[in-house]
């Protein structure tokens, strides 16, 4: 008996040890994880409508994206994410098939094939004086059977042939510190034309020939007032400049090697202006725009330098380029706003009295502002005109209009996020009836005994499709309520724009989005853009009544001391209930461990002058923090300087105007860092959030160590001064890289380790009483990750049991931050394969289940990685005890399973940061990876050992318990039927 | 005839192709980095990439520069100073070694590379993928394994040890006084049909 029991656990063991910690089948993708694409702001777009079956629009962004969308439906064709050095400057369409993108300022050209996206060809342009970079495609110029594109960057242009991407000749224009503004080149002419500007006092004109760069002739002519600002090309032998003072326009004219200048005075041509002008970027033929105190005016250059104004607006609205309609025309779009709603217009280039269309679109607010347009024509069904515009929101969402309509919408807002917070979805309330139960149920069990089929594979290809319908489609999925597990939530998502958006975990759609106020740009705040974002109200004991509500902090500018600006967003309704600023700087922003009656966060704002602002500003939080006052320690690490320093909360500042919620801080402690030999490269610091679920950790041998668990570590590192550049740069002799644990209430360096001949970049995370972090090692010439774990000393003795029946044990002295603890570290490295961008770790509940560590790797995917192999106690040759541990046999390098990549066969394109949520399940961690694209699933790093998994055979766990009940009776009557026929005999 | 002529127009053409894989000094300012990558299971002229990877990227130290793939599967970063970097191509589906190349000043046009991985050389810069990467995990076809060992086959598993080994773990004799009593019990139960079992044998 005792025998078989022990046999059958052990063969339970076994088949529960034998799956592997996190796997996917490919069905069950779509299951719990959803992904989105997004390309960012758009800046430039290109239709290539033309003789083509799939209408396309070729796009640009401020993210490095080139991408190809489906004209009809916004969709991705394909798309390519450039380096994060690699801006793009400029895109085209070449010879109808290839798309042209200038990037690095001119220095590198890429051809991408237009239908699939596959790159064709690149060339790199070398120069030596960074310059404007400037793209000019003629659209029937060839020069041996090939079409030319011109590049002018790096002070030289380049002609290079289309079809190969060869420099077919190249010349020095910037050799005098001429700032080449535009290439010119007239349709049909052996002349290209260069014109530009020589410290804004020299106008010159250089004319090539085309087919061989030979320099034909070179003018220039000396304007003493001075230029102010670029040059505007108005047609093939004209440009407008305006004069230093901005009051003055100058016509320019270059033809046949003679300039000329014609001056005439702002005031001449429109009346009661009072700012400076400036002259806008616009590509309309005879015309050029003009931005004056608030609007803007379209100004025509008529027989040959007469200035004549055509239209003005006001200086919020949008214009669009020219487009060139047949015989000779040409069409341009202006977008006017209205109160939610825009006003569309298209004129004609050569008469801009009637309106070629006029449409109103109603727009949502929460788009904002029309920043970009592009127009496109097509032609109707009755031969005439049609047009089609691209708008650019301030969002940065793209949407296309046609006939007064919105066809399709972006929201590439979501390309950009900074930050990320999950809140809470409201309890449901209402009852659930009895009828939809019953439905519910029979549908339930439809499925199961489906999923059945399937797991059996005699389902039909019917059945298999439905399954994965049924799978897709579980309704419990995009509820807007609480789930028993805690998978639902919203995410709370803060984007460039300045916008909030607010997704649903379940499926990933947008649940509201808000354009925040306090982001917007106004005239009290310039540049403003978030910084980040903060759980404000979370009511979870009192105050249920209200609704969760995150804090939003922005600043006014590109410096740590600019002007703040904050907003609380209701994360239910989406509402702004409040917003301030701009303020006091933002330096630093503490989220402080307590909250009001109202279940308010206290925060503390350290501004640039050092001063601490408390919020909420109630007289209350001002009670609950004067009492903390003296626990209240933060430390800041001044990069450029090499200095860490720690600072206290002091008393009341003095200001000349008084205010309770502002106080002083006082220096506690510094580290310097020897400036010649070390530069901070990374700091880390454990999740707020985080729980601990046990102190200590019982090893193989029945020893116990103790976890060194403080709110107050700080993981910092240095690299040597000369190692901060890439890889490549550096010898494994100069360079070191020096990690320090610092505790930051006291400033004790708790460890400090030295890797010779590393260098960075250094990604860590800092997680219970361990710090795994990822650098590069000259020497090897691979990448490693290190572990360190720290392990309380102090309590080591505590293990004697008889300590603690006496009670001589130090278990309930109090833990306090000032004491100098006795720690020991132990530590250990690997080498690991990829580059990493950016590292995570999972939380969970109570964190009881094991962790991982989660890399974003630099080819955008995201690697689960269990914390077992990142143990410092590993051993070449575990012993039997402490392989029953657990401890896996060391390895020098760390295993990558295609298995455990949480993104499997996606990638998170320019991936940027991954965020992990515990869920209420104690097993399982939600995990948002955002780049350019949107990731988002649950792990359980453990498995989910807490519930049954999603595929989980009900309809076989019931057929099995009829089976056995089944099983019993027969038996029972065949037992009772031999029983009678022995007692018979 | 006519395959042959093409044949040695090829191989002519490839001749006065320019040493295109290695290091170059293409300006005064750096060097050239040219390779190619090359997928197993397509043509050795490597013309024509599987469609799922024209999205190779191919990354320079860490992210310092990121260039794509040509169509011919060439690729090459320009402008490289001298020193040692690290070449990393990312293909979903395949797991590339990372490669360390020496680009030196003084003996420019040769290349030293070798993988990262494994330390092999590279005479070369030809970069073929170390492994395929699956992603998901094969469904198993149906077996009986299989329902063996999920929990209801355990159960089943465990009933079957219970009915059929545990009578025999048991001591005959015992047993059978055991029956008596509970069959001057008369209580129809479990063990008695265990018994009854027992007695089959």
């Amino acid at each position: 008996m005792n025998m078989a029991i022990r046999a059958f656990l052990l063969l339970l063991l076994f088949f529960a040890s034998s799956n592997p910690a996190y796997s996917l089948y490919e069905d069950q993708v779509g299951l719990m994880d959803w992904h989105q694409q997004y390309i960012g702001k758009v800046k430039h777009a290109v239709f290539h409508t033309q003789k083509a079956a799939r209408k396309r629009v070729i796009v640009s962004t401020e993210e490095n994206v080139v991408a190809s969308l489906d004209l009809r439906h916004g969709e991705i064709f394909w798309r390519h994410v450039l380096g994060p050095n690699d801006v793009i400057d400029q895109i085209d369409v070449a010879l109808g098939k290839y798309v042209i993108t200038l990037s690095s300022g001119g220095s590198v050209l890429r051809a991408w094939n237009l239908p699939d996206g596959q790159m064709v060809w690149e060339s790199t342009l070398i120069g030596s004086t960074p310059s404007k970079p400037l793209l000019l495609i003629p659209t029937n110029l060839k020069v041996d059977k090939d079409n030319l594109i011109f590049v002018y960057g790096n002070g030289f242009i380049h002609a290079v042939a289309s079809i190969d991407g060869e420099v077919i000749w190249k010349k020095e224009l910037a050799s005098e510190g001429i700032d080449v503004q535009q290439l010119i080149y007239p349709d049909g002419s052996e002349i290209i034309y260069a014109v530009g500007l020589l410290g804004f006092s020299r106008f010159d004109a250089y004319q090539l020939n085309v087919k061989s760069g030979e320099l034909l002739k070179h003018n220039n002519m000396l304007f003493p007032a001075g230029f102010s600002g670029d040059l505007s090309v108005v047609t093939d032998d004209t440009a407008v400049a305006l004069d230093s003072t901005g009051k003055i326009l100058v016509v320019i004219r270059f033809q046949d090697g003679k300039i000329s200048f014609h001056q005439t005075h702002v005031s001449q041509l429109i009346e009661d202006i009072s700012g400076a002008a400036v002259i806008l970027p616009s590509k309309i033929p005879g015309m050029f725009t003009l931005k004056i105190d608030a609007s803007v005016i379209f100004i025509e250059v008529i027989n040959e330098s007469k200035l004549k104004v055509v239209h003005k607006i006001g200086h919020a609205n949008a214009v669009s380029d020219a487009l060139s309609l047949p015989e000779d025309q040409q069409a341009v779009a202006l977008i006017q706003h209205g109160d939610g709603k825009i006003l569309l217009t298209v004129k004609l280039g050569n008469d801009w009295t009637s309106n070629l269309i006029e449409e109103t679109i109603q727009m949502d607010r929460q788009r904002g502002l029309v920043h970009k347009v592009f127009i496109n024509s097509y032609v109707r069904t009755d031969r005439s005109n049609g047009f089609r515009v691209l708008i650019v929101m301030e969002d940065h969402s793209l949407l296309l209009l046609q006939q007064g309509e919105i066809v399709w919408s972006r929201e590439d807002g979501l390309a950009s996020v900074i930050d990320v917070k999950a809140s809470e979805l409201s309890v449901e309330k209402d009852g659930v009836s009895v009828a939809k139960v019953e439905h519910s149920l029979f549908e339930w069990l439809k499925g199961h005994l489906l999923k059945l089929k399937g797991t059996l594979m005699i389902a039909t290809p019917d059945d298999v499709v439905a399954i994965q319908k049924i799978r897709l489609q579980s309704s419990e999925k995009g509820k807007m309520t609480r789930d028993h597990n805690g998978f639902r939530k919203l995410l709370i998502v803060l984007t460039r724009a300045g916008k909030l958006f607010a997704l649903h975990t379940g499926d990933g759609r947008i649940v509201w989005s808000r354009l925040l106020n306090s982001l917007r740009k106004s005239e009290t705040c310039e540049n403003p853009r978030g910084i980040s974002l903060h759980q404000w109200q979370d009511p979870h004991h009192h105050a249920l009544d209200e609704n969760p509500s995150v804090l939003v902090f922005g600043r006014c500018g590109y410096n740590s001391d600019s002007a703040g600006v904050l907003s609380i967003v209701d994360t239910y309704t989406g509402e702004e209930r409040n917003h301030i600023g701009p303020l006091h700087s933002i330096a630093h922003i503490i989220p402080l461990p307590f909250t009001d009656s109202m279940e308010q966060r206290l925060h503390l704002l350290v501004d640039a002058n050092r001063h601490a602002h408390l919020y909420p500003r109630t007289a209350e939080a001002l009670g609950i923090f004067q009492r903390e006052l003296g626990n209240i320690f933060w430390y800041a690490a001044e990069t450029d300087k090499g200095i860490l320093r720690g600072y206290g909360v002091q008393k009341n500042c003095v200001l000349e105007v008084a205010d309770d919620f502002c106080f002083d801080t006082r220096d506690l402690w510094s580290i310097v860092f020897p400036s010649e030999s070390e530069k901070i490269a990374a700091t880390a610091t454990r999740s707020l959030n985080e729980v601990v679920h046990t102190q200590a950790k019982v090893t193989a041998d029945q020893e116990v160590m103790y976890k060194y668990i403080s709110k107050n570590l700080l993981f910092l590192a240095t690299v040597a001064p000369k190692a901060i550049g890439p890889i490549g740069s550096v010898t494994p002799d100069e360079s070191s890289l020096v990690v320090y644990v610092i505790d930051t209430v006291t400033g004790r360096i708790l460890h400090r380790m030295t890797h010779h001949g590393s260098q960075g970049p250094v990604k860590a995370v800092v997680s219970e009483n361990w710090i795994v972090y990822h650098y590069f090692n000259l020497r090897a010439h691979r990448y490693e990750m290190s572990v360190i774990e720290i392990y309380d000393q102090a309590r080591a003795e505590n293990k004697d049991v008889l300590k603690l029946v006496l009670g001589t044990h130090n278990l309930t002295s109090p833990i306090t931050a000032y004491s100098r603890p006795e720690v020991f570290t132990k530590s250990q490295s690997y080498f690991f394969a990829h580059s990493v961008k950016t590292m995570a770790v999972t939380l969970t509940a109570k964190g009881i289940t094991s962790k991982q560590v989660l890399l974003g790797t630099i080819g955008d995917q995201v690697l689960a990685l269990d914390k077992r192999f990142l143990d410092p106690r590993r051993t070449v040759n575990p012993t039997q005890a402490e392989k029953e541990e657990g401890i896996i046999p060391l390895t020098d390098s760390l295993p990558i399973i295609p298995q455990s990549y949480v993104t499997h066969a996606l990638k998170v394109e320019g991936l940027r940061g991954i965020a992990t949520i515990p869920a209420k399940l104690e097993s399982t961690t939600l995990v948002f990876a955002y780049g350019v694209d949107l990731f988002f699933t649950r792990l359980a790093p453990s498995r989910t050992y807490d519930s049954l998994t999603e595929d989980f055979s009900y309809a076989l766990l019931l057929i099995t318990i009829v089976a056995l009940i089944v099983a019993i009776f027969v038996t029972w009557v065949w037992s009772e039927k031999k029983e009678l026929q022995e007692k018979w005999r | 005839m006519a395959a042959h002529h093409f044949l040695i127009f090829l191989s002519l053409i490839l001749l006065l192709l320019p040493s295109a894989l290695g290091i170059s000094n293409g300006n005064a300012e750096g060097y050239s980095i040219n390779g190619k990558v090359r997928f197993p299971g397509f043509s050795a002229t490597g013309f024509g990439l599987p469609a799922k990877i024209s999205n190779v990227k191919v990354i320079l130290n860490g992210g310092e520069k990121v260039t794509f793939l040509r169509p011919d599967g060439y690729f090459s970063f320009h402008n490289v100073p001298a020193g040692t970097h690290l070449i990393e191509v990312a293909a979903i589906g395949y797991f590339f070694s990372p490669v360390r190349v020496d680009v030196s000043a003084r003996n420019p046009g040769k290349v030293q590379a070798a993988l990262t991985e494994n330390r092999r050389a590279l005479s070369e810069l030809v970069l073929e993928p170390l492994r395929e990467e699956q992603y998901y995990e094969i469904r198993e076809p149906f077996s009986i394994m299989s329902i063996v060992k999920s929990p209801m086959g355990l159960m089943i598993g465990f009933m079957a040890i219970v009915m059929f080994l545990m009578p025999k773990l048991v001591d005959a004799e015992e047993l059978k006084r055991a029956q008596e009593e509970m069959g001057n019990q008369g209580v129809p139960s479990l063990a008695n049909f265990l018994g009854g079992a027992q007695r089959t044998n």
